[in-house]
């Protein structure tokens, strides 16, 4: 049958584009998610990401292109994908008024587990992502981070192949961000392929892969190293006086992708077209310390967008 | 991969819904609350207040005439619990303005010659000589009735009084006239209205509350977002909407032996074709209407839009479906917008069994029709369901 396990992608896309009425929300996205990994879709609200994801679990047709998650091709085999994917909606997508167990049970029941698979499948999840205080609360009396980690646990409940996280970590605090990612690294360690949308830079550079998205196009993509090492830009930090001067100065350089001030540093992009950034910039601010520094993936971001999205 | 039609996964699925619906009805204790409280509420209001035979009618009186015998029609008219004389006017000039200021429905107009077309009427006891005498002398009333004639509930019940006998007048025996034809009355033999409200009100409390609860369950969940989860599992729009139907079965079923209960003991409403009979015609109701909820749940995107055409189906059903003006005497056009509402044929269906101990089989056409009705009505609700957001 269609089903091929042999790809080594879970996710690969010709041209998937998704029209609006007359704006055009995702434009020809071109995708390759190797199986087993953690691939981010890193962009500002609303460049895309959301629909993205639902296209690639078949909640939404695409207007154009091909889509084919798992060996299924979408969205005509979307029915036949469902029991192999697991989804996080943005929004909490549960039962406000169901207990926490009762939330779980009712998941599992959907998913035809029997009774005895139910139980130990519930108890097995309400301890893993530390809900068994909770379990008689009712879903919405929970905080930002419980129910975020109950969202994971309804969607993983029936073992799905590949699991679909839309912005999880956007209401919850960074200290329980960084326990959930790492309950993400468990679940990729046991093979399960994960695509996770962001707009948390730091996120972003804990995928595997990622891609760049703005105004739904790609505009760069590959592991965040090599997106690091290879922006096409060079990053300077500078010190000194008159910075907001400076800034102003530098930015109307065409050489200068952006330039952004962090507390008493200005922070600047120079094109790889500059050969020598730190002499170039000793003439424009005489007097000034400058360094280069290692980029982060903010700068990619910056560079990649054209500077149109960081002051 | 080809994936089973396990059967135990459908019903493991259908299960969960019901169960969740359950679960939820019960921590919602203000629907909880209305799911008793409406029936009872709209009953005892509706079964007190709706009352087509006019008694006591409150209306005003000239009486020109001043006479024992003009005193006597006052108060047999009075003692006949037709009407009550509570204004007195002095002219027919100051009775109408009353009657466009609304201040009397009816008044009675006494003539000041009005003994003498007492006595010469030919209904008056003594005047034997009917047939000659009325063919020489135009027949003369003895008395007058001014209607409003824009209430025509009130305009009959007075037209009632115009063959009034004049032997109440007068205190002698009462000779009644030969009816041209008689009538008997076979069912509900002493006119009273609960009779037939109480069972027309079933119909129409059950289309209210079944129509209302589904159409906002599936529009409530796309609203608070669980839709986006629960279509990316393997549920199916038939299993959805079955297991959203079945817990709505049980309150349905809940408010007909509520109503019933209280029709019986407070307006003594018979329930003459037994009661299995009558639930088994209410579930095939409680299914149609609960399938109206799930079409309008599939069309419409808020939970508002839900209740705006909630009450749209529900107000043909109090209208047109027999229960408030007779089936038979609408026009043609209005005839067929009836018969499609499911609440025409319950109606026919309950106030048969409740009234007349008619038989099911006997109202097969009904029956077939609520069972049709239903199924189509899922089927076209699972079809417009899809399992996608655009």
């Amino acid at each position: 049958m269609s089903n091929a396990s042999q790809t080594p992608y879970a996710i690969e896309t010709r041209g998937m584009s998704r029209r609006f009425d007359q704006s055009l929300a995702v434009d020809q996205l071109d995708l390759k998610i190797p199986r087993g990994t953690i691939y981010g879709f890193l962009g500002p609200n609303g460049c895309g990401k959301s629909t993205s994801i639902r296209m690639l679990t078949g909640l939404l047709a695409p207007s154009a292109g091909e889509i084919n998650v798992l060996g299924y091709q979408l969205p005509a085999q979307a029915e036949l994908l469902r029991p192999k994917i697991g989804y996080m909606t943005q929004k909490f997508s549960l039962y406000d008024n169901l207990r926490v167990d009762e939330n779980l049970d009712f998941v599992a029941r959907i998913y035809g587990l029997t009774r005895q698979q139910r139980q130990q499948r519930c108890a097995e999840l309400l301890a893993l992502y530390e809900l068994i205080p909770y379990r008689q609360q009712l879903a919405g009396s929970l905080s930002g981070g419980q129910k975020q980690r109950l969202a994971l646990a309804a969607a993983t409940l029936h073992n799905p192949e590949l699991l679909f996280l839309d912005e999880p970590t956007s209401a919850v605090d960074p200290e329980n961000r960084r326990e959930f990612w790492e309950h993400l690294f468990d679940l990729c360690q046991q093979g399960t392929t994960i695509l996770v949308s962001t707009h948390y830079m730091d996120e972003a550079e804990r995928c595997h892969g990622l891609a760049i998205l703005e105004k739904g196009v790609k505009r760069a993509d590959g592991s965040p190293q090599a997106l690091m090492a290879d922006m096409g830009a060079r990053v300077m930090e500078i010190s000194g006086e008159n910075l907001r001067y400076l800034k102003q100065q530098l930015i109307a350089q065409p050489e200068v992708v952006s330039a952004a001030q962090l507390g008493t540093r200005l922070r600047v992009l120079v094109k790889n077209s500059v050969p020598e950034p730190q002499r170039w910039l000793q003439n424009h601010a005489p007097g000034s310390l400058i360094e280069e520094v290692r980029g982060s993936l903010e700068d990619v971001f910056v560079v990649v967008t054209g500077g149109r999205n960081v002051g | 991969m080809w994936v089973r039609k396990n059967w135990l996964a459908v019903f493991s699925r259908v299960g969960a819904i019901v169960f969740k619906e359950l679960k939820q009805l019960s921590r919602d204790r203000m629907t909880f609350g209305m799911i008793v409280m409406i029936p009872m509420m709209q009953l005892l209001l509706f079964g007190y207040a709706i009352n087509t035979d006019v008694r006591h009618l409150p209306v005003g009186l000239i009486n020109l005439s001043q006479s024992s015998q003009s005193r006597d029609l006052v108060a047999a008219l009075e003692a006949s619990g037709a009407v009550r004389f509570k204004q007195v006017y002095a002219s027919k000039a100051e009775a109408e303005k009353a009657i466009t200021l609304g201040e009397s429905k009816a008044v009675l107009y006494i003539p000041a010659d009005f003994p003498q077309r007492l006595f010469s009427h030919p209904n008056y006891p003594g005047n034997n000589n009917r047939a000659a005498w009325s063919h020489s002398d135009p027949q003369q009333p003895i008395a007058q009735w001014m209607v409003d004639g824009s209430d025509t509930m009130v305009a009959a019940s007075i037209k009632a009084l115009r063959n009034f006998p004049l032997a109440e007048i007068t205190g002698q025996a009462y000779q009644a006239n030969p009816a041209v034809l008689e009538v008997v009355q076979y069912f509900n033999p002493e006119q009273r209205s609960a009779v037939n409200v109480v069972p027309g009100l079933l119909a129409i409390i059950l289309t209210m509350t079944m129509i209302m609860f589904t159409a906002a369950a599936i529009v409530r969940e796309r609203e608070q977002g669980n839709m986006e989860f629960l279509i990316n599992t393997p549920v199916q729009p038939m299993e959805l909407m079955f297991g959203k139907i079945v817990p709505y079965v049980l309150v349905g079923l809940i408010q007909v032996s509520i109503i019933l209960g209280i029709g019986h003991v407070i307006f003594h409403v018979p329930v003459r074709g037994g009661l299995l009979t009558l639930f088994a015609a209410a579930l095939l109701f409680i299914f149609a209407s609960l399938t109206v909820g799930m079409v309008i749940s599939t069309l419409v995107k808020t939970q508002l839009q839900a209740m705006q055409m909630t009450v749209f189906i529900l107000m043909p059903s109090i209208l047109l479906s027999g229960f408030m003006f007779p089936y038979e005497a609408m026009p043609a056009p209005a005839q067929y917008i009836a018969e499609v509402l499911p609440a025409t044929h319950f109606m026919r269906l309950v106030r048969g069994i409740v009234l007349r101990d008619a038989s099911l089989t006997g109202q097969t056409f009904d029956m077939v029709w609520l069972l049709v009705f239903t199924l189509l009505g899922l089927m076209f609700a699972s079809l417009r369901f899809k399992k996608r957001l655009d």
